[in-house]
């Protein structure tokens, strides 16, 4: 939650006081038994719209009957952009920056009409200069953290640089950041078959390189695009298959796609700041990196047992970190005891008395565990992250740089991370 | 510059209180101004911030004004936008600060560096002070012209402000003009783009005064200028491109080669990463191919793919959105996504918004082929921890069970839930149960041994209440216990505070009478005792009429309260198929998210731009109005039994068909009717209040008859066909070929006007005078009908009249139209009258 910084950039034809109206509507929704309030509602003839961006409320409002995902397109984009410049976004950064952030806007929005989210653009038109936040002063984000705040999209992972920022040299560090971004959701059975599975992936892109050169980005040659839309060609292949065939995909607007469909590469002139350069879907069957198996067993009259196996399926030198394991229990339920496998370490579990939830955290994972817990429940559901392994086999396999200098070559980083998106087991 | 909202908050304590830090800001801004020490830039923009921080937090700053310009005579930009910031929130409220600042500013729009041009335009015409306007003309022409694209893109803009501040200096200085060369020959997008939307602004709102307005406004939408877009699409940012696709949807292509030509310029627009511009080219496909069947259905198989992944990969509000749309597509064409079912299921983390658009669209994409999976699945959620959600799933299996025709697999799931023990769980079943009872009859055994097993005392919602009592009385023959249940219910009448169970709870009592009577004798008696006494007047004139029916003849009495019944063959959908076209043609609006047409949530001026509702074609079509030719009250009086969902309806329905259907046990009647004397003694206590309340009743009648011939109009000049009957189609056909015979403005009476809350009430009125209604629209104070009306003596006379009534003026304005033209102005009197009577007792 922040305080509000409002913005006139529009036309002066909403109200005053909306921000509190708005306040109001959001903290206190109750309509149609939903808790909460959904991204877009309508309050005496005007209309608002919200994101919510790592704790930050981003609200625009109108009265005209506007495209819906173009407002939600354009919130998330300006705090993109706001991200870009500051570094970090966070409230503090926010404070400290607020000129800034009033430069940035009003070169974003002119009278209600979008002029250019950009970061690259922006450059040119912005003077302030960002008032960075300490490193020290940071909170000490566990990498995983930020991979679990709810959000579906990732903030560009551990860089938090600025894109006006120097190094203390005065010098700028010339890289780029590729990341490879696999969001998975799995719903086991209770017999622990794989009811639906998908991974919804995207490639972030966040260039420090100076002179904008040109940039392939060359993805496994037996990618294919298009499944179930007509084309039955794949259909026959087993998903042991080398192919990697993804459902559908769709790509950032700097993306030149002219050998893609031979060679499958992208190339791209990047622009300033974080973009997604790649956004993909699958269902192709994978093999999920956690199996999970839930037993519940009645043991007398006011007492069960609840078995939770776990399995990693991945390669003994990948390492998961942040795993939790949660599962909701009756509403009568009194009390759950716990026991762990002899040799667990770094286990937690624990019983949410309010919320009814049992909570079972690990901060690493590489074998089999199980748990023998207290009474019966609904769905075990999972979150994890996986650095450096991806599920999908998507690779980027080079990626070039177009060389200004012999003795140009900067920092190239490509990473991939995999996360539990909705992973769900039934009872 | 824009300036910054000032915030409500007052300061804080540990805030500066504002005065004495004013002051010192001020005399330090004083010191630096003359200064050209080195350095002293930054120590400026360090004062200036503060300046501006305190006014954010609302500190009134505005006695620093001279020094804050005589600041900025400077070449840093850094100050100068700051300054902007400054003197654009100042300058509004004071006339002395904007003359100055106007000077300021205009000294800046000829500044050697573009950004500083730019930003001073900017400024200058943000100010919005209307008796400086001629100010801006200059700056503005100079803008326009000059060589920078910043520059040029902000004068753009800032001539559409200056229409908004004074519309006639705008076209007089022949701005439009310049603007629509610019758009047709700028070689920078955005310069475009800026053009391309203040033009459809202005010319939009200048259509109502100007023929040529009108005239541009339709050239905008012409070939050339629609193909110069799309040809170049891709050199605008991603933002003027939806604009682009927005006008572009407004195209009338000349033939199907047209057609085709611009879906292949836009094809890889759906692989965007901008959802708001895959849908702006989804609407573009939707609307081109409207008229090729196949075409279209080939339009969303191709769009099914790049949704679902925009779905699954924005952030929730962004696939919240994107999954509205695809909400709106699914049910207007199921099959298409039938396969496609599992990316509909919901993922335990999603926000409930989200959970129940995928319910809605697993209701309505189920078939022979998917339901058992996709009832398998909604089972799951039905023990949610979500409790909302987990209702609302049950609420969709009860849904599919009532469109399938395979129901067997969906009754023995929903008797599942009953045995969850949970209580919202067996309420929302139980109102499903019933429901199912009444279009599937043939499975009332098995759900009736279920049902019986049903406490009554854990059931505390009215609903699910109501609906255990209707099963009660209904298959009374089949659970023994029912009069006993039912009596134990009579016997706690006092603490039940629903109207509606008290209502449920009298016809069940008859209805149980009738089929087991010496059990329920005494629990009808205690019922109708304490409906009569009962404050709600709905329940007291039921348990009277039942008294009186009963008193009068059994037989009747049973014929009226529990004929046989024909088994429902479709529940009625709750939204009319002309709001799902309109809100169709709304894609990608804000009609899509709320569904419901714009009319129904904003004013006329904020529909967006291009919105052509005036002409017939458009009519905004209410419900009302569906298909054939439905007089408003009666569409009105299904609604409501839609919305009750009760089914007093259709208990009342069988009464024609005849009583001899029935097959209750074989009482026989002599039986029966000593029951009933038993029970007009049992009833004794409540004879005293009879008299009385029938008394009541009878003048309450009286009182009707004397005043009926009374309200009915004085015959009128002109005779019209109180049956005239015209289908909205022949509507809209003549009122495009009749010319306007009359125009007239009158008055509505105050009574009128507050009897005027819904559109309806007036619907109803007129109907009455033989005049009828053919569609409505708008909402306060603006109100909008089409009426018709008949001659008598010659049905193929017919009279149109649009009526848009502004309730803030009270004023009515009325256009008719009419085969006879001579007679026109008798009809016009006609209607007059009968609108001076609206709201009038």
């Amino acid at each position: 939650m922040c305080g509000s910084f409002s913005f006139a950039t529009d036309r002066a034809e909403v109200p005053k006081g909306s921000t509190e109206t708005f306040f109001r509507k959001v903290k206190f929704w109750k309509e149609d038994g939903n808790a909460e309030a959904p991204p877009i509602f309508n309050v005496d003839g005007v209309n608002y719209f919200h994101v919510k961006v790592v704790g930050l409320y981003f609200v625009a409002t109108t009265r005209v009957n506007v495209s819906p995902s173009l407002v939600l397109e354009l919130l998330q984009r300006i705090a993109r952009v706001i991200k870009d410049y500051l570094g970090v976004l966070n409230e503090d950064s926010f404070r400290k920056n607020f000129v800034l952030v009033y430069e940035l806007l009003d070169e974003v929005i002119d009278f209600g009409y979008v002029q250019t989210t950009s970061t690259e653009v922006l450059k040119s038109y912005v003077f302030n200069e960002p008032i960075l936040i300490a490193p020290a002063r940071l909170q000490p984000i566990d990498p995983a953290a930020i991979f679990t705040q709810g959000a579906k999209r990732m903030p560009g992972t551990a860089v938090t640089k600025s894109v006006l920022a120097n190094d203390p040299g005065g010098r700028r560090r010339e890289e780029i950041f590729v990341d490879i971004i696999e969001k998975i959701s799995v719903t086991f059975s209770s017999n622990g078959y794989i009811l639906t599975s998908e991974i919804d992936g995207t490639i972030q892109m966040k260039s420090y390189l100076s002179g904008n050169p040109e940039i392939c980005l060359a993805l496994n040659e037996d990618l294919n695009i298009g499944r179930g839309g007509g084309v039955s060609v794949y259909d026959y292949r087993s998903s042991s298959g080398s192919g990697v065939i993804l459902d559908d995909c769709n790509f950032h607007e700097s993306v030149q796609l002219d050998s893609f469909d031979t060679d499958r590469t992208l190339s791209l002139v990047p622009p300033d700041g974080e973009f997604p350069v790649m956004n993909y879907r699958m269902t192709q069957e994978f093999r999920p990196p956690f199996h999970v198996n839930t037993l519940i067993e009645e043991a007398g009259r006011l007492k069960a047992e609840v078995i939770i196996k776990i399995r990693a399926e991945f390669p003994s030198d990948i390492i998961a970190n942040t795993i939790a394991v949660q599962m909701p229990l009756p509403n009568y339920t009194s009390r759950a005891s716990f026991e762990l496998e002899h040799d667990a370490v770094g286990q937690k579990t624990d019983f949410k008395e309010t919320s009814k939830m049992l909570e079972w955290s690990l901060k690493k994972a590489s074998l089999e565990f199980s748990s023998n817990i207290t009474k019966e429940a609904g769905p075990v559901s999972m979150t994890f992250t996986i650095p450096m392994y991806n599920v999908s086999k998507l690779q980027v396999k080079y990626l070039q740089i177009a060389k200004k200098s012999s003795s140009y070559n900067p920092y190239r980083w490509v990473r991939y991370v995999t996360q539990a998106n909705s992973y769900v087991a039934r009872t | 510059m824009a300036p910054p909202a000032a915030s409500q908050r007052y300061p804080s304590p540990s805030q500066p209180s504002g005065k004495s830090e004013v002051t010192d800001l001020k005399s330090q801004l004083r010191q630096l101004a003359g200064s050209r020490a080195p350095g002293v830039d930054d120590s400026k923009r360090d004062l200036f911030k503060k300046v501006i921080s305190y006014m954010t937090i609302g500190i009134d700053v505005s006695s620093v004004f001279g020094e804050m310009v005589m600041c900025s005579a400077t070449s840093d930009i850094v100050l100068k936008k700051m300054c902007y910031l400054y003197v654009g929130n100042y300058a509004k409220g004071n006339p002395d600060l904007s003359l100055l600042t106007i000077n300021f500013l205009q000294r800046d729009c000829k500044d050697q560096d573009p950004m500083i041009r730019g930003l001073a335009l900017r400024s200058l015409c943000s100010l919005r002070v209307p008796n400086l306007v001629e100010y801006l003309v200059g700056p503005l022409g100079s803008g326009l012209k000059d060589n920078n694209s910043y520059v040029r893109t902000i004068a753009v803009t800032g001539v559409l402000k200056l229409y908004h501040i004074s519309a006639s200096t705008c076209i007089d200085a022949d701005f439009p003009a310049t603007l629509k060369s610019l758009m047709l020959h700028d070689s920078d997008a955005q310069v475009v783009a800026n053009c391309l939307s203040a033009l459809q602004e202005i010319w939009s709102l200048e259509v109502s005064h100007s023929e040529e307005a009108c005239r541009e406004k339709e050239s905008l939408l012409s070939k050339p200028v629609i193909y110069y877009f799309l040809n170049r699409i891709k050199e605008f940012n991603e933002w003027a491109q939806c604009l682009i696709l927005e006008l572009a949807v407004k195209y009338v292509p000349s033939d199907s080669n047209d057609i085709f030509d611009i879906m292949n310029l836009l094809e890889d627009r759906l692989q965007h990463a901008n959802g708001a511009v895959v849908l702006a080219t989804v609407k573009v496909f939707l609307q081109l191919t409207l008229s090729m069947t196949d075409v279209h259905q080939q339009v969303y198989e191709r769009i099914k793919s790049p949704l679902l992944t925009l779905v699954s990969s924005g952030s929730p509000e962004q696939s919240y959105a994107i999954l509205s749309h695809l909400h709106l597509l699914v049910v207007r064409a199921p099959f298409i996504f039938a396969s496609d079912y599992k990316h509909f299921y919901c993922q335990y983390n999603e926000p409930s918004y989200v959970k129940k658009l995928k319910l809605e669209m697993l209701t309505a994409i189920a078939n022979e082929s998917n339901t058992y999976e996709i009832v398998t699945e909604l089972c799951e959620y039905a023990a949610n921890v979500d409790i909302a959600i987990a209702r609302e799933s049950i609420r969709a299996v009860g849904k599919i069970a009532l469109q399938q025709y395979d129901v067997n697999a969906i009754v023995d799931r929903l008797l599942q839930f009953l045995e969850m023990e949970k209580d919202y769980v067996t309420a929302e079943t139980l109102v499903l149960v019933k429901d199912l009872l009444r279009k599937y009859p043939q499975w009332s055994h098995d759900c009736i041994s279920v049902v019986g097993g049903i406490s009554s005392k854990n059931i505390q919602e009215p609903k699910a209440k109501s609906a255990l009592i209707w099963m009660l009385g209904e298959y009374a023959q089949d659970m023994s216990d029912a009069p006993y249940v039912l009596e134990n219910l009579i016997e706690n009448w006092e603490e039940e505070h629903s109207a509606e169970v008290r209502l449920h709870l009298l016809t069940a009592a008859m209805k149980c009478f009738f089929k087991r009577p010496p059990e329920t004798q005494r629990a009808l008696g205690i019922a109708l005792a304490a409906g009569m006494a009962d404050f709600h007047q709905d329940v007291h004139d039921r348990a009277l009429f039942y008294y009186r029916v009963l008193q009068y003849d059994v037989h009747v009495a049973e014929r009226v309260v529990s004929p046989s019944k024909q088994a429902v063959s479709v529940f009625a959908d709750t939204q009319s198929s002309e709001i799902k076209d309109r809100i169709f043609d709304e894609f990608n609006s804000l009609s899509v998210i709320y569904q419901k047409p714009s009319y129904m949530f904003t004013d006329k001026e904020h529909r967006g731009p291009f919105e052509f509702s005036d002409e017939v074609g458009n009519i905004p079509i209410t419900p009302e109005a569906s298909g054939d030719i439905v007089p408003a009250q009666q569409f009105e009086a299904n609604d409501k039994d839609l919305l009750l969902s009760t089914d007093e309806k259709d208990d009342n329905k069988g009464v024609s068909i005849t009583g001899s259907a029935y097959t209750a046990p074989s009482y026989d009647n002599s039986n029966i009717s000593s029951q009933m004397q038993e029970l007009a003694i049992s009833g004794s206590a409540t004879s005293a209040a009879t008299p009385q309340s029938s008394f009541d009743f009878d003048d309450i009648f009286g009182l009707g008859l004397s005043t009926a011939p009374a309200r009915t109009p004085s015959p009128p000049l002109l005779k019209l066909n109180p049956r005239a009957a015209l289908d909205p189609g022949a509507f809209q056909q003549k009122w495009r070929q009749l010319p306007i015979s009359l125009t007239q403005e009158c008055s509505v009476n105050p009574q009128g006007i507050a009897a005027l809350t819904v559109p309806q009430s007036l619907i109803k009125h007129m109907q009455s005078h033989s005049i009828h209604c053919i569609a409505s629209g708008g909402q306060s104070p603006n109100f909008k009908f089409f009426f018709f009306a008949q001659k008598e003596s010659e049905p193929s006379s017919n009279y149109l009249t649009e009526c848009v009534i502004n309730s803030s003026s009270a004023k009515a304005q009325i256009k008719v139209k009419a085969d006879e033209q001579s007679t026109s102005q008798a009809f016009a009197t006609v209607f007059e009258t009968a609108l001076s009577e609206f709201g009038m007792p």
